[in-house]
C-alpha cells in the first residue's frame, strides 16, 4: 500500500538529526527503513516527518576496540555478516545478521534500526541482549551509554528519549556463541529465537519471541551457574516468560520450542 | 519430423524477461481516474449508513455507495444449483457479510489520494454474530440470509445413507480430514480498467482467465447488449482458478459508464487476500472398509463445504469432489453426500484442482489408515485395488467415465524411480538408531478430471499475407505457455516454423468466442480446435494451390517438412506458404485461407503417483520435504518443457497446503493470515527439486491424445506429503495429523500419541 | 515535494517526488519503467527487486528520496539492445518463468547473488532466493536457471 503523507528531512549531521527530531514530536528517524517502511505502507505508523539519517556514513563501521567491538548504528546486516573483525571476534553476531530477513533486507536494514525498533521477535537485539551489549545514544543534552539490559521496555518501546539517536553498539569479544532460530519459512520472523554465549566464563541465554521484549533466560542461567547440565537447565527456559500466541504458534508451543532450542544451543556452545 | 514432443523454449518469454509484460496495471490509460474500494472490516454487520462527507472534502474525490449502483447482483449460474436468494450485490447495502465485502467505492485522481479518502469514509456498522466455520454455520443459529431460514447453499449425493454399507467389511476405518481454506495468491494482484469509446462501446481490461465469460457477465449485470462490450485480458500474472469475473471489475466498468471517463483499479495484496475468492475449505468425513487381506469393499464420503458469504463455484465443488471420490480404486460400493453452507468469510471458488485435490486427500488418507489397521504395506493395498489397465473406459459408481489409465504402471514407475526399498531401509536404520529426525515416506496415487464439464473451445487459423499464421483461441494463457504449445500444434499441421504461428488470445473483439483457461482443459479442447482449424486451412490451401499449380486438388499435397504445396511425386513446381499467400492476396482470395472450429470433448482423466520423503524433527515438529518423486501422466506431451513446469508448479501448490498454508480467522472474523507475512506461501528455501518421471497414456477423446496437466501435480502432492509425515511418526502411535502437517500440528499429534 | 536525482539504467534522471513515494512507484509511474512489479504489501515477495548501487533491494521498501544520488538498475537495464543478459537468457532456456510477474524480481535477485557468490550450490541458491516468491513454477526451473547462469559465468 501507499503510506499516509509525511514531510521529509535529510539529516546532514547527527546534530542536525537531533535538532530535527526536536522540532516535531511526531517525527521518526529513518535509517535502513526495513522496519519503518513496512509499517508506513500498512499505515500502522503515521509520523509527521521522517528524519533520514541514512547518509551519515560515519555511523557505519565495525571497529576492533581491544576487548570489545564497536559497531556503528547504521551498519547494515549484510556488512555485519561479512565483516572480518566481527567474524573473528564475535562471530555469533555476524551469523545472526546473516539470518535476518532475506538478502534484499540485509542489504538495507541496519543494526541500529533493528535495535531501536525493538520488535520482540528480532534476531540481533536478542543476541545483543545475551552479550550484555551497551548502546551509545546522542541527544540534545549530549551522549550517554545505555546498557541493553535496561533498553527494551515493551514491544516496540525502548529507553531512547524522543530526541535521541542511537549511534553505537558495543559488544564484548566472545569465543563461543550460538544463535538458533525456529521459523516456518526461511524469511519469517523467529517463532522462537535462542542466543547463547559464553562471556567471562558465564553462559548467557536470551530469547526472541518469548515475551513483549527479547528476554534473558535467567532461570536457565542460574541453573547452569549451579552446575546443571544442558537438558536440565533448558527445562527452565520458559520461566519468567510470556510467550505470545499468534499465527506462528501458540504460547504453549513456543514455550516448548524454547526448551528444545535452549538445550540445542547449550549443547552446541 | 514432428515438433510435438520436443522441449521448445517459449516464444512469449522475451517480453516477460525484458520487463515488457502487458499486465493491466502497466496499461497506459490517459486521464484515468483511480478507484479504491472501502471494505467491511467486520465479518457480519448491518450497514446503517455511510458518511462520505469527510472523504468528499479531499479534492476531486467522489464516493458511491450501494444505493448509487444500479446494477444487477452477482448470481451463480443455474447449473451449479446454488440456493436462490444468496446473490451478491456489487456493493453491500444493508448488510456486510464478510470482512472484505465492498461497502463504498471511492474515485480519485490517483491511488494515494484514493487511499487517503477511503480512510475518511465513515461507515456506521452494527456488528452481528458471525458464523465463521462450517460447523457453526450448519447449525443455522446465525443466518446470513434470514429470509431463507437456512445457511445451506447446495446439496448433493445420497439423501439417506445406507447403514449396512460396511456390513461385510472386516476392517473399517473412518476419520475427518479438513482440507483447509487456502488462497490462490497469484503474484499479480487484480487490476481492472475501463473506458467508454466515442462509439459508446465499453472496453474493460481485466486480470481474468475468462474474458468472454466476463463480457457476458458485465453485459448482463449492467444491462448492456453484449456487442456493446469488449473485454481484454492481456498478460495476467497467474490465476490458479481464482481470477474469473468479480464484482470489482464489474464496478470499474459501471464507473466508466457512469462517469464518462476512463477509470482504473489495482488492488493491494492485503485486499487480494480478502477480496480474491478463496479455495478448498471442505470438511471431509470418510469411511473405508474392506477385508483383512486388503480388498476394499465400500467407501463413504461426506463433504461439508464452505461457500463463503456469497456462494458460487466454491459451493458447487463438493459435487466434483464426490464425483472423484473413489479415485483410482475399483471399490464396489461408493456412497457420497455433500452439503455446502454459507459462512461470514470470503466467498470460495475453484483454486488449482478445484474439488479434486480434496477427494484425493480423503481417500489417500483413508487408504494409509486402512493399510496401517490391516498391517499391510500401503503400496500393496493400493496395487491390490487399482482399476485394471484393461478396464477402460471405466464407469465409476459415482457417475464418471474414466477414459484411459495405467495406475499400476504409475505406481511401479514411482517406486522404482524413488528406490522405495532403499528408502524403507534408510527409515529402518534411523529408527534403530533412535534418531530425533525421523524419515517419512508417503505415497499417493491419484486420478483427476480435466475439462470437467466437457466444454467446447474455439480455434481459428488465418494465414497472413506474408505466409505466416495467426491462431485465435478462446483459451487464455496466464503462465501455461499456450502461445508456444498451441503454436506448435498448428505449426505441425501447417508445416510452418513454430515462430511463424502467432497465437492471439484474450481480446473478445479479436477472438469471437471462448471459455477461457481453467480446469486444465485448454490444450485438449483449445489446442485441438486449433489443430482442426489448421487442418481445414490446409485443405483449403491445397485446393487454392491446386488452382495455381493447375492440377487437381486430389493430386496436390502439403509437404510439411518444407512447408510448401506441390503435386505428389513432383518436387517442383511448388508454392511455399509465403508464395501462396502472396498470390492469394493479390487475387483477393487470402480470406479463403482462414477456418475456425469449435472442438468439444468429454472430460479426460490424467493420473499419476507421487512419493514424498520428509524429515520430521520429533522435538520441534518441523517438517522438511527432502525429496519428491512424481509420475504424472497426462497423455500425449506437446512440449515436455512446459509440461514439466506445470507439474512443478502444481506440486509446490499442493505441498503448500500440506505443510505451510491455511487461512485463519480471528474470532472477529478478520483473517490473521491477511498478508504474505502471516500466510505461509513457501519460497524456494522451503522446497526441494522435484524428480518428474514422464509417462504417456493417450486419451481416445481427442485426435492428439492429450489430457490436461495443469492441476495434476497439486492433486497428488498434498496427500503424498501428509502420508509421509504420518508415516514418519507411526512408531510413536500417531495415526493422523491435521494440515498443515508441520510445526505445532505435528508437535500436538506427537504429544497426544505419547500421552 | 523533494527533488531527487539518480542514475537509472545508466541515464541520469531527475524529478520532484512526494516524500511518501516508494521507489517502485517512482520507477513505474514517473519514469515509465513498468517492468518492476508490486506483488505484496509486506516486503515479502520480492517482485519489486532492483539493484541499488549494485545490490539487490526491494524497491517497495525504499523511498524514492532515499535513492537520491544512487545508481539504480531495473530489469529494463539488463539487456544490451536485443541481446538478453546471461541471467535472462538462462531463465529463458531453463523455462524459469511462466506468468512472468515475479520474473524481473528473480532476475535482479539472481544478478546480485551471482555477483556476491559466483558459484553457489543448490542449497545456497534456494536460501538466497528466500525473499522472492513465485506461485507458478514451484522454483525448480528457477534454480536450474540460476545454476545455468552461474555456469555461463553470469
Amino acid at each position: 500500500m501507499i503510506p499516509a503523507e509525511f514531510a521529509y528531512h535529510r539529516a546532514e549531521s547527527l546534530d542536525d538529526a537531533i535538532e530535527a527530531l526536536g522540532r516535531d514530536p511526531d517525527a521518526k528517524l529513518l535509517a535502513g527503513g526495513h522496519s519503518l517502511i513496512p509499517a508506513l505502507r500498512l499505515r500502522i505508523a503515521r509520523p509527521s516527518v521522517l528524519v533520514d539519517v541514512g547518509r551519515l556514513e560515519d555511523l557505519r563501521y565495525v571497529r576492533d576496540d581491544g576487548d570489545r567491538i564497536a559497531i556503528g548504528a547504521l551498519t547494515r546486516h549484510a556488512q555485519l555478516a561479512a565483516d572480518p573483525v566481527l567474524g573473528h571476534g564475535c562471530a555469533v553476531v555476524a551469523r545472526a545478521a546473516a539470518l535476518v530477513g532475506d538478502p534484499q533486507v540485509r542489504h538495507r536494514g541496519t543494526i541500529g534500526g533493528s535495535v531501536a525498533h525493538a520488535d520482540p521477535a528480532s534476531d540481533l537485539p536478542t543476541v545483543l541482549l545475551a552479550l550484555d551489549a551497551s548502546l551509545v545514544a546522542r541527544g540534545p543534552d549530549g551522549e550517554r551509554t545505555i546498557p541493553l539490559s535496561s533498553f527494551f521496555i515493551g514491544p516496540f518501546t525502548t529507553a531512547l528519549a524522543a530526541r535521541e539517536v542511537l549511534t553505537e553498539i558495543r559488544i564484548p569479544k566472545v569465543d563461543r556463541g550460538v544463535y538458533l532460530k525456529h521459523t516456518r519459512r526461511a524469511q519469517d520472523w523467529a517463532t522462537v529465537g535462542v542466543a547463547a554465549v559464553v562471556a567471562d566464563g558465564t553462559t548467557h541465554v536470551a530469547l526472541a519471541s518469548m515475551g513483549p521484549t527479547p528476554v534473558r533466560a535467567r532461570a536457565v542461567e542460574d541453573a547452569l551457574a549451579n552446575g546443571a547440565g544442558a537438558a536440565e537447565a533448558a527445562a527452565r527456559a520458559g520461566e519468567g516468560t510470556e510467550p505470545p500466541s499468534d499465527v506462528s504458534g501458540s504460547g504453549e508451543y513456543r514455550a516448548h520450542l524454547a526448551q528444545v532450542y535452549v538445550r540445542r544451543a547449550l549443547e552446541q556452545l | 519430423m514432428s515438433i510435438l514432443g520436443n522441449r521448445v523454449v517459449r516464444l512469449e518469454d522475451r517480453r516477460f524477461l525484458r520487463g515488457e509484460g502487458r499486465y493491466v496495471e502497466n496499461l497506459d490509460l490517459e486521464g484515468a481516474l483511480s478507484v479504491t474500494f472501502v471494505r467491511s472490516p467486520l465479518a457480519h454487520a448491518r450497514v446503517n449508513g455511510v458518511d462520505i462527507s469527510a472523504a468528499l472534502e479531499l479534492p476531486n474525490v467522489q464516493v458511491f455507495t450501494g444505493a448509487d449502483v444500479d446494477a444487477h447482483p452477482f448470481g451463480p449460474p443455474p447449473h451449479w444449483h446454488i440456493t436462490t436468494g444468496m446473490e451478491r450485490p456489487l456493493v453491500a447495502r444493508d448488510v456486510a457479510r464478510f470482512a472484505g465485502d465492498i461497502v463504498a467505492v471511492v474515485v480519485s485522481e490517483d491511488r494515494a489520494s484514493g487511499l487517503d479518502a477511503s480512510e475518511l469514509v465513515i461507515v456506521d456498522y452494527d456488528p452481528l454474530p458471525a458464523a465463521l466455520s462450517v460447523e457453526e454455520a450448519v447449525k443455522d443459529d446465525v443466518l446470513l440470509f434470514p429470509a431463507l431460514g437456512s445457511n445451506v447453499a447446495n446439496r448433493g449425493g445420497a439423501d439417506d445413507l445406507d447403514d449396512r454399507l460396511f456390513d461385510e467389511c472386516e476392517i473399517v476405518v473412518s476419520g475427518v480430514l479438513v482440507s483447509q481454506r487456502m488462497v490462490a495468491a497469484p503474484l499479480e494482484p487484480r487490476s481492472a480498467a475501463a473506458v467508454v469509446g466515442d462509439d459508446g462501446r465499453l472496453t474493460l481490461w481485466a486480470t481474468s482467465q475468462t474474458p468472454h465469460t466476463g463480457k457476458m457477465v458485465v453485459a448482463g449485470l449492467l444491462g448492456l447488449e453484449p456487442a456493446q462490450v469488449r473485454v481484454v485480458s492481456p498478460d495476467v500474472g497467474g490465476g490458479f482458478g481464482a481470477k474469473m469475473v468479480e464484482p470489482e471489475a464489474v464496478l470499474v466498468a459501471w464507473l466508466a459508464r457512469r462517469l464518462g471517463r476512463p477509470v482504473r483499479w489495482t488492488e493491494t495484496r492485503s485486499e487480494n487476500m480478502l477480496g480474491l475468492p478463496h479455495g478448498r475449505g471442505q470438511r471431509l468425513s470418510y469411511t473405508l472398509g474392506g477385508t483383512r487381506a486388503g480388498k476394499l469393499l465400500a467407501y463413504r464420503l461426506e463433504v461439508l463445504g464452505d461457500g463463503g458469504a456469497y456462494p458460487a463455484l466454491g459451493a458447487y465443488l463438493p459435487n466434483l469432489t464426490a464425483l472423484m471420490a473413489n479415485a483410482v480404486y475399483a471399490i464396489p460400493k461408493v456412497e457420497t453426500r455433500t452439503v455446502s453452507v454459507v459462512t461470514n468469510t470470503t466467498p470460495t471458488t475453484s483454486i488449482r484442482g478445484a474439488g479434486r485435490p480434496e477427494a484425493a486427500q480423503a481417500i489417500e488418507r483413508a487408504i494409509d489408515r486402512f493399510a496401517a489397521e490391516a498391517e499391510l504395506d500401503p503400496a500393496e493395498v493400493r496395487r491390490a485395488n487399482f482399476i485394471a489397465k484393461d478396464a477402460f473406459p471405466y464407469a465409476t459408481p459415482t457417475g464418471a467415465t474414466y477414459d484411459s489409465g495405467d495406475y499400476d504402471g504409475a505406481l511401479d514407475l514411482v517406486l522404482r524411480s524413488a528406490g522405495y526399498e532403499e528408502l524403507r531401509e534408510e527409515q529402518r536404520r534411523r529408527r534403530a538408531e533412535g534418531s530425533v529426525v525421523e524419515l517419512g515416506i508417503g505415497l499417493a496415487a491419484y486420478v483427476e478430471i480435466s475439462n470437467p464439464v466437457g466444454e467446447a473451445e474455439f480455434g481459428e487459423v488465418e494465414i497472413t499475407e506474408d505466409g505466416g499464421a495467426i491462431l485465435r483461441t478462446g483459451s487464455h494463457s496466464h503462465g501455461q505457455g499456450h502461445e508456444t504449445t498451441f503454436a506448435m500444434i498448428a505449426a505441425e499441421r501447417l508445416g510452418l516454423p513454430v515462430e511463424r504461428v502467432i497465437v492471439h488470445r484474450g481480446d473478445t473483439d479479436d477472438v469471437p468466442k471462448g471459455t477461457g483457461t481453467f480446469g486444465s482443459k485448454s490444450t485438449q479442447i483449445g489446442g485441438v480446435a486449433g489443430r482442426v482449424a489448421a487442418d481445414a486451412v490446409v485443405e483449403r490451401a491445397t485446393a487454392l494451390a491446386a488452382d495455381y499449380l493447375e492440377a487437381a486438388a486430389a493430386d496436390v499435397l502439403l509437404d510439411v517438412e518444407s512447408g510448401s504445396f506441390r503435386v505428389a511425386d513432383a518436387p517442383t513446381p511448388s508454392l511455399s506458404w509465403a508464395e501462396l499467400a502472396s498470390k492469394a492476396s493479390a487475387d483477393g482470395r487470402l480470406g479463403e485461407l482462414r477456418a475456425a472450429h469449435e472442438f468439444q470433448a468429454p472430460p479426460t482423466f490424467p493420473f499419476g503417483c507421487h512419493l514424498a520423503v520428509v524429515e520430521v524433527d520429533t522435538d520441534t515438529g518441523k517438517v522438511v520435504l527432502v525429496r519428491f518423486v512424481a509420475v504424472d501422466d497426462a497423455g500425449t506431451l506437446i512440449n515436455p518443457l512446459v509440461a514439466d513446469g506445470q507439474v512443478h508448479g502444481g506440486i509446490a501448490f499442493g505441498v503448500g497446503q500440506a505443510l505451510f498454508e491455511e487461512v485463519v480467522y480471528e474470532e472477529d472474523g478478520y483473517p490473521l493470515t491477511g498478508t504474505f507475512v502471516g500466510y505461509g506461501f513457501p519460497s524456494a528455501a522451503e522446497l526441494p527439486s522435484y524428480e518428474r518421471i514422464e509417462m504417456v497414456t493417450p486419451t481416445p477423446n481427442n485426435p492428439i491424445g492429450v489430457k490436461g496437466i495443469g492441476e495434476s501435480g497439486t492433486v497428488g502432492s498434498t496427500p503424498a506429503v501428509v502420508n509421509a509425515v504420518v508415516d514418519a511418526l507411526a512408531p510413536y502411535g500417531v495415526r493422523d495429523i491435521a494440515m498443515p502437517c508441520n510445526g505445532e500440528n505435528v508437535w500436538k499429534a506427537l504429544r497426544e500419541a505419547r500421552g | 515535494m523533494t527533488n531527487v536525482a539518480l542514475t537509472v539504467n545508466g541515464e541520469r534522471r531527475e524529478a520532484d517526488v512526494e516524500p511518501r513515494q516508494l521507489l517502485v512507484y517512482f520507477l513505474r509511474d514517473q519514469l515509465g519503467l513498468k517492468g518492476t512489479n508490486v506483488g505484496c504489501d509486506t516486503s515479502s515477495c520480492g517482485a519489486c527487486t532492483v539493484l541499488v548501487d549494485g545490490e539487490s533491494v526491494k524497491s517497495c521498501t525504499v523511498l524514492a528520496v532515499q535513492a537520491d544520488g544512487s545508481d539504480v538498475t531495473t530489469i529494463e537495464g539488463l539487456a544490451a539492445g536485443d541481446d538478453l543478459h546471461p541471467v535472462q537468457q538462462a531463465f529463458h532456456e531453463q523455462h524459469g518463468l511462466q506468468c512472468g510477474f515475479c520474473t524481473p524480481g528473480f532476475v535482479m535477485a539472481t544478478v546480485s547473488l551471482l555477483r556476491e557468490s559466483p558459484s553457489p550450490s543448490e542449497s545456497e541458491i534456494r536460501q538466497a532466493l528466500e525473499g522472492n516468491l513465485c506461485r507458478c513454477t514451484g522454483y525448480h526451473n528457477i534454480v536450474r536457471a540460476v545454476e545455468a547462469a552461474a555456469k555461463a559465468g553470469a
